[in-house]
């Protein structure tokens, strides 16, 4: 479904040029859920924005479904980190996230139907005539969250999208990622620095090193496929899983240290 | 790696359903009151002040307020409001208006184009530089002492603060912002009206006030020159032929007419930026 082959990123600037990303080679099945975590600072935003065509790549590819992207494919959303900055202060919350439908030139009952159904699942329906400013940091990211599912993308992409709400908002949006996935069969790619995090929701995670950025371990994530945040997170396999990529992410850092020091 | 523009939850601002209207300690009637007297008590007292001064020194070049008053009615309820205010109001808002949607078209254009930024910005800059009014003898010659001259030479100031502030607040479109519009295929005329105008309409908006401000003064300047009708000229006129309290009479209501632009542009501005003036309110944790 998404292919990153070879990807490499070079941030240009004479002399003092940044190597993001060396060697990002991954994939992403139909109606997989991904977590990508790595250390700080390793360029996962960068990743990001590249296989979101936000960025071109300095080599390597981005392949959606088949086709190449080098502008953002109209079968992706992005739910970004930075709420307050992705939504339109200037327009309600069903403005929000009806703008893009009516980009697509959708008819006005099934934009209805849509929106509705979003804001549904994402408990905001009481909330449609407010402006995003007038809701908290984690309903703000449910708006965002419910602008991207009425999207109807067939990837999903997240770029830390809860790196900035307070850990009880964080718990909930999860189970609301989870659940989302589970009835829209979306693929979604899911970056985060949160190990915890990372475990829990996907079925996959994928750890990255430090920049210069590789896939340093790819694991796969066997745990029911119904994940509750108290006994999920109690599961021996849960805390296996989670020792594993944490010892990753540690080796990461220290064999990247000497590389990423200039 | 980014940071988020707020890092916490607010749990102060619980999402109301509606936009979270003030508490009423007052009636309405007792607010209004209150409103009116904050508005009216200042002017109150310098006018009492102006008409002590004026009544115990009897100078012929300051008249009392009264006798100003009455040459106020006589004056401007009479034919001259269709000779000398109207015109004056016209090309003052054809002049506005001309140069709002030239300063924002092409401030536009500007904030997009990094290149079109290059290459006229030092040239805009000459222009900028040129006081309006000194453009009025070469308007003479090329446009004659017409309606056309008086509105180009309100154009040529009125311009600047709106093409430098749409140049800036385009300019400063949130690039998170921007991204989202391109990842949901927002197109080049929904993301111009949208996104663009939107995110830059408090510097816009900015700029129109401080044009509107200047759309007067020029109003009046151009019709200082080589006219016939207008209130510039009227107050210029008055003065020579020493109608002392006509020509008070016109300054009053010069401040009158700025005062009520001012008044009418706050109401639109109000409605325009509203969103702005309750994410900045949110921001500070109001």
């Amino acid at each position: 479904m998404l292919k990153v082959t070879a990807l490499q990123k070079i941030y240009n600037g004479g002399a003092s040029a940044v190597e993001a990303v060396r060697d990002l080679t991954f994939e992403l099945a139909e109606g997989e859920l991904v977590c990508l975590v790595g250390p700080s600072g390793c360029g996962k935003t960068t990743l990001l924005k590249c296989i979101a065509g936000l960025m071109p790549p300095t080599s390597g590819t981005v392949e959606l479904a088949g086709d190449s992207v080098t502008a953002p494919p109209p079968d992706m959303a992005v739910v970004f980190q930075e709420y307050g900055r992705s939504l339109f202060a200037w327009m309600s919350v069903r403005a929000n996230v009806e703008l893009p439908l009516k980009e697509k030139k959708l008819p006005k009952e099934r934009r209805r139907e849509l929106v509705a159904q979003s804001l549904e699942a994402v408990g905001l329906t009481a909330f449609a005539d407010s402006y995003p400013w007038q809701l908290s940091g984690g309903m703000q990211q449910r708006v965002a969250i419910a602008r991207a599912v009425a999207y109807e993308p067939k990837v999903l992409l997240m770029d830390e999208p809860f790196a900035a709400v307070d850990a009880q908002t964080r718990a909930d949006l999860e189970d609301l990622i989870r659940n989302i996935w589970q009835r829209l069969g979306v693929t979604v790619l899911f970056v985060t620095h949160d190990i915890d995090e990372a475990v829990y929701l996907g079925e996959r995670v994928l750890v990255l090193s430090s920049s210069p950025t590789v896939v340093q371990d790819d694991i796969t994530v066997d745990l029911p496929a119904e994940r509750d945040q108290l006994t999920t997170r109690q599961d021996e396999r849960f805390t296996e899983l989670r020792a594993r990529v944490y010892a990753q992410i540690q080796q990461a850092k220290n064999s990247a240290a000497p590389a990423a020091a200039h | 790696m980014s940071q988020p523009t707020h890092t916490t939850e607010r749990p102060a601002v619980q999402a109301p359903a509606h936009p979270p209207k003030p508490r009423r300690p007052m009636p309405l009637a007792a607010r209004i009151l209150l409103r009116t007297a904050h508005v009216l008590l200042l002017p109150a007292v310098l006018i009492g002040l102006y008409a002590y001064s004026t009544a115990t020194s009897g100078s012929y070049y300051t008249p009392t307020p009264g006798l100003i008053a009455d040459a106020f009615a006589e004056l401007w309820f009479s034919e001259r409001l269709l000779v000398d205010v109207i015109p004056s109001l016209i090309r003052l808002l054809t002049g506005f208006t001309i140069a709002a949607v030239t300063g924002v078209c092409l401030g536009v254009v500007l904030g997009v184009s990094k290149g079109v930024r290059a290459t006229l910005e030092p040239v805009l800059e000459f222009l900028r530089a040129i006081p309006p009014p000194v453009l009025i003898p070469l308007m003479i010659l090329l446009v004659g002492i017409d309606d056309s001259m008086k509105i180009l030479v309100i154009v040529s100031g009125c311009v600047w603060p709106v093409l430098l502030n749409t140049v800036e607040g385009v300019r400063a479109v949130d690039p998170v912002l921007a991204d989202t519009a391109r990842c949901y295929g927002l197109r080049t005329t929904t993301r111009l009206r949208v996104l663009v105008l939107r995110s830059a309409s408090p510097q816009i908006m900015a700029g129109l006030r401080l044009a509107l401000a200047l759309a007067i003064i020029l109003m009046v300047i151009s019709e200082m020159f080589a006219s016939s009708s207008g209130l510039g000229f009227a107050i210029v006129q008055f003065q020579r032929t020493f109608a002392i309290p006509e020509m008070w009479a016109g300054m009053v209501l010069l401040g009158l007419v700025g005062f009520a632009l001012t008044a009418v542009f706050g109401l639109v501005e109000g409605r325009v930026l509203r969103w702005y003036r309750g994410l900045r309110a949110a921001n500070r944790g109001e």
